[in-house]
């Protein structure tokens, strides 16, 4: 086997830019929830389609359905021109298409050639597995995307952008002519990017048609051929890369004069947290996700905290909550010092924080929406040893009121409610406990522009009306300039910028350490 | 935005049709089933004094699912009730037969009250030595529970030797008379071993739905993460639950034991599996933060009412435990219809 018969070659009499795939009015519902409502685009034949959307604009559920993980409630799929019907996943892999998920789907336990061959291994003569052939071929693999990784190494001493780089070997040993890519660069190093560009350019090339998905705009403009841009579940544009520019990609996204709205002329009282010198390790113990990190925040005052994944905002969130133990550093609320306070005691201190996951870190599914709005300000409704059914309906109903959840009631399955409301409830609970300070990991994250809004008009009167000290964290620059007043800048744990709320887009992410790759 | 509950929102009441309703009481109609399909195959079966009876054989594996129960809702599993039944009963027994005192020279006989506090004791302290390591230590549940299924069984072999406990009545001179009193008596005709399992089942059903410990407990079973940046205490929940498990095995020790009027080293073997079977056909999910009291006690009654029926019409004992499996399969089976049907 050689090198060159490891990546297929495509039928010849395919033209470049001919269209292989086609989506035709895909709508998918979950329950009453529309995730998609009719979308129809092309994927051209070694070209690059990128798919450009905010969260929540139903990106990966379209992914999800081109790749056969899921189906759509209709619509159809046209490949090669003919209407496709995927039973599984595995059916579209047989079919030619490959998707490669943000999250990615490897042994990090087995070696590069016993990933790149999972569930595919090469039988030989005598029934057991032909290590040899596979060792080969994945050498040759890694030849043609001119990558030094000996097939032999354990996959989790490989860095993160060399396992993306296995994901893909893996999708062209199964002979993808479609390779779907969700969020890819996401957590690459600006030298792993352009890697992983330089290898797309070369798949192009040799006839396999990308689809991208990006939140990193400029970065995806450099390698995209055609630009197809969702908003809440529509498809809004789709165009060539020659006839657009970033400007028309936001405004596509966001829609035209979308208000996340202002910061409110909230009285600035004395400071409420008050951090000083904060570290915390990394997950290796090595090294530092948070920095010696200062940042003080008054009574009403609501900051924003801009950075790319893996900045440091997590930690130094979970870190100041409670979650996450301090190396240094200290964390004031109101100048009491909340050193070896658990979470508990910060909550009833006064400092709450709206986890960034919410599936994982801020719902409980089997409970009820109203025992989740209540469930922490238990003791706020407790009479004696029980707790009072009468004091906890008004505690629901007042939380309902106060963050607008749409809901049959207090009664209603929390996973009947869509995802914004779903994020109005975790908000709910924890300003149901009264604090003085609001910790918001990525509040719009997964949730739609409208919910995205109401969110922030909520956090503006929770600061404005009782004087709330609200600390945000977002990846999408645009939610940087709507209610916070002061916006702060995180790169490496470290504060890299400081901008009141006058400052532009271009130089936030220029603080960020963006890098616009070309 | 006035308008809060009048919406579009996905969420919709949930139409009660009759295969609904069936999944959802499937445990009441599967008791109602059994009752009515041995009172037609056996004259005896249907009375009182039988329902009594088969009652009080149910009062030992519910008391022990009421604490499993517990356990299951914080998403773990209490391998070692069984075991730790039949310590307790051994330590009772050892305490009824007084203990010695080689330094004082004297031979101590507790009185009853004593031995039931005593007793309690030792079962909350297995309960917080199995808490402990899965809270604190990150033992997996399973495998913690399982080591404790064997020590409390060697302990309790080494206690006796192996032998039993038989004489568990006291004497009047002593003044520790009493202790088959559980296990005999009757209030109003109701043996008292069923009182006590209705008092634990009405304690425990209270204390999920009106006390903020249960509704930590349901947080913590449902998603431990989100439960625990909710300011709940998960460790100190954790290990709470395993205690009342145990103080639960504790008491359906005493009851047993009393019933028998004589405590056997080997009492309560392979309990355990009867008690998650309970709770399992009374729609709790293994995976935690579903399941209620009503349920467990009706899927205790479901295995009892059932295995007792077997016996009554005279059917082998080998098919009796083919039977049990089937039901238990049958209502994880159900189970998965019932909390699967969202997902996707």
């Amino acid at each position: 086997m050689t090198a060159h018969q490891a990546i297929p070659p495509q039928p010849r009499d395919a033209a470049p830019g001919e269209v292989v795939m086609q989506a035709r009015d895909i709508a998918k519902h979950y329950g009453a929830v529309k995730a998609l409502k009719g979308v129809n685009f092309d994927i051209r034949r070694g070209q690059v389609t990128t798919l450009f959307g905010e969260n929540g604009a139903g990106k990966s559920t379209l992914m999800k359905i081109l790749s056969g993980v899921i189906r759509p409630s209709s619509g159809e799929i046209l490949l090669d021109g003919a209407p496709v019907t995927f039973e599984n996943a595995t059916d579209a892999l047989s079919r030619g298409i490959s998707i490669i998920h943000q999250e990615l789907a490897l042994a990090p336990n087995l070696n590069v050639r016993d990933n790149i061959f999972m569930g595919r291994e090469i039988i030989g003569p005598r029934g057991g597995v032909d290590f040899a052939a596979e060792e080969r071929i994945t050498r040759a693999l890694m030849a043609e995307l001119e990558e030094d990784i000996d097939p032999l190494t354990p996959l989790e001493n490989l860095r993160l952008g060399q396992q993306q780089i296995v994901e893909i070997a893996r999708a062209l040993q199964a002979r993808s002519r479609i390779l779907i890519m969700d969020e890819p660069t996401s957590a690459l190093s600006a030298s792993e990017v352009e890697v992983l560009f330089k290898v797309i350019r070369d798949l192009t090339a040799k006839g396999v048609s990308i689809v991208y998905i990006s939140h990193h705009l400029e970065e995806a403009l450099t390698v995209t051929h055609h630009a197809v841009v969702l908003r809440d579940g529509e498809m809004t544009a789709y165009a060539p890369r020659a006839e657009i520019d970033l400007e028309w990609i936001v405004r596509n996204m966001v829609g035209e004069n979308f208000d996340l709205g202002s910061p409110p002329d909230s009285r600035l009282g004395a400071p409420a947290l008050a951090v000083e010198g904060l570290c915390v390790p990394d997950a290796s113990g090595r090294g530092l996700a948070v920095d010696h990190l200062d940042l003080e925040v008054r009574a009403g005052e609501i900051v924003c905290i801009y950075g790319l994944m893996g900045a440091g905002r997590t930690e130094m969130m979970e870190t100041v909550a409670g979650r996450l133990r301090a190396n240094g550093g200290t964390v004031r609320l109101n100048g009491r010092d909340l050193a070896g306070l658990t979470i508990a005691q910060r909550i009833a201190a006064g400092l709450v924080l709206v986890p960034e996951d919410r599936q994982r870190d801020g719902l409980v599914q089997t409970m009820s929406v109203g025992q989740n709005l209540s469930l922490a300000s238990i003791g706020s409704f407790t009479r004696g040893l029980f707790t009072s059914r009468r004091a906890e309906a008004q505690v629901v109903a007042d939380a309902i009121r106060e963050v607008t959840v749409k809901t049959a009631g207090g009664g209603a399955m929390i996973g009947s409610l869509s995802g914004g409301n779903q994020q109005k409830v975790v908000i709910g609970k924890m300003l149901a406990t009264h604090p003085q300070v609001i910790l918001l990991d990525e509040p719009s994250r997964g949730i739609d522009v409208g919910a995205k809004a109401e969110v922030f008009r909520l956090l503006a009167h929770a600061a404005k009306d009782r004087g709330l000290a609200v600390v945000y964290s977002t990846s999408e620059v645009g939610e940087c300039l709507s209610v916070a007043h002061r916006i702060i800048v995180m790169r490496r744990g470290r504060i890299s910028a400081q901008f009141d709320h006058t400052v532009t887009k271009e130089a936030i992410m220029a603080a960020s350490g963006e890098a616009v790759h070309h | 935005m006035a308008d809060i509950t009048n919406s579009n929102a996905a969420t919709r009441r949930p139409r009660m049709n009759i295969g609904h309703m069936l999944l959802e009481g499937r445990a009441f109609f599967a008791l109602v089933a059994i009752i009515a399909t041995f009172s037609v195959l056996s004259p005896v079966y249907f009375s009182l004094s039988n329902f009594l009876i088969m009652s009080s054989h149910v009062a030992i594996f519910g008391l022990l699912a009421i604490g499993m129960l517990l356990v299951i809702l914080n998403g773990g599993i209490d391998l070692s009730v069984g075991s730790t039944l039949g310590l307790c009963g051994v330590v009772a027994g050892f305490l009824m037969q007084g203990v010695e005192v080689p330094a004082a020279g004297v031979i101590l006989y507790p009185p009853v009250w004593a031995v039931v506090v005593l007793t309690l004791a030792l079962g909350a302290a297995v309960g917080a030595v199995n808490g402990i390591l899965i809270a604190v230590f990150r033992v997996p549940a399973f495998v913690a529970t399982l080591g404790m299924l064997y020590v409390a069984r060697g302990v309790a072999l080494l206690m006796t030797n192996g032998l039993t406990y038989n004489n568990l009545s006291g004497s009047e001179a002593l003044g520790n008379t009493g202790f088959d009193w559980l296990g005999f008596n009757r209030i109003g005709g109701v043996p008292i071993g069923v009182i006590v399992l209705a008092a634990v089942a009405l304690a425990a059903g209270l204390m999920l739905a009106r006390t903020a410990f249960g509704r930590w407990l349901y947080a913590s079973g449902g998603n431990a993460r989100a439960a625990e940046l909710s300011g709940v205490p998960t460790r100190r929940v954790q290990i709470a639950v395993y205690m009342l498990s145990g103080i639960c095995a504790a008491i359906a020790g005493l009851v047993l034991s009393s019933q028998l009027t004589s405590a056997g080293p080997t009492a309560g073997t392979t309990y355990e599996l009867t008690a998650i079977a309970a709770v399992v056909i009374g729609g709790a999910a293994l995976t935690g933060g579903r399941g209620n009291v009503r349920g467990t006690m009706l899927g205790a009654f479901v295995i009892g009412f059932l295995s007792d029926g077997l016996v009554i019409i005279g059917v082998s004992a080998y098919w009796q435990t083919v039977f049990t499996g089937a039901v238990i399969v049958l209502a994880v089976l159900l189970n998965s219809l019932q909390y699967g049907r969202s997902e996707r």
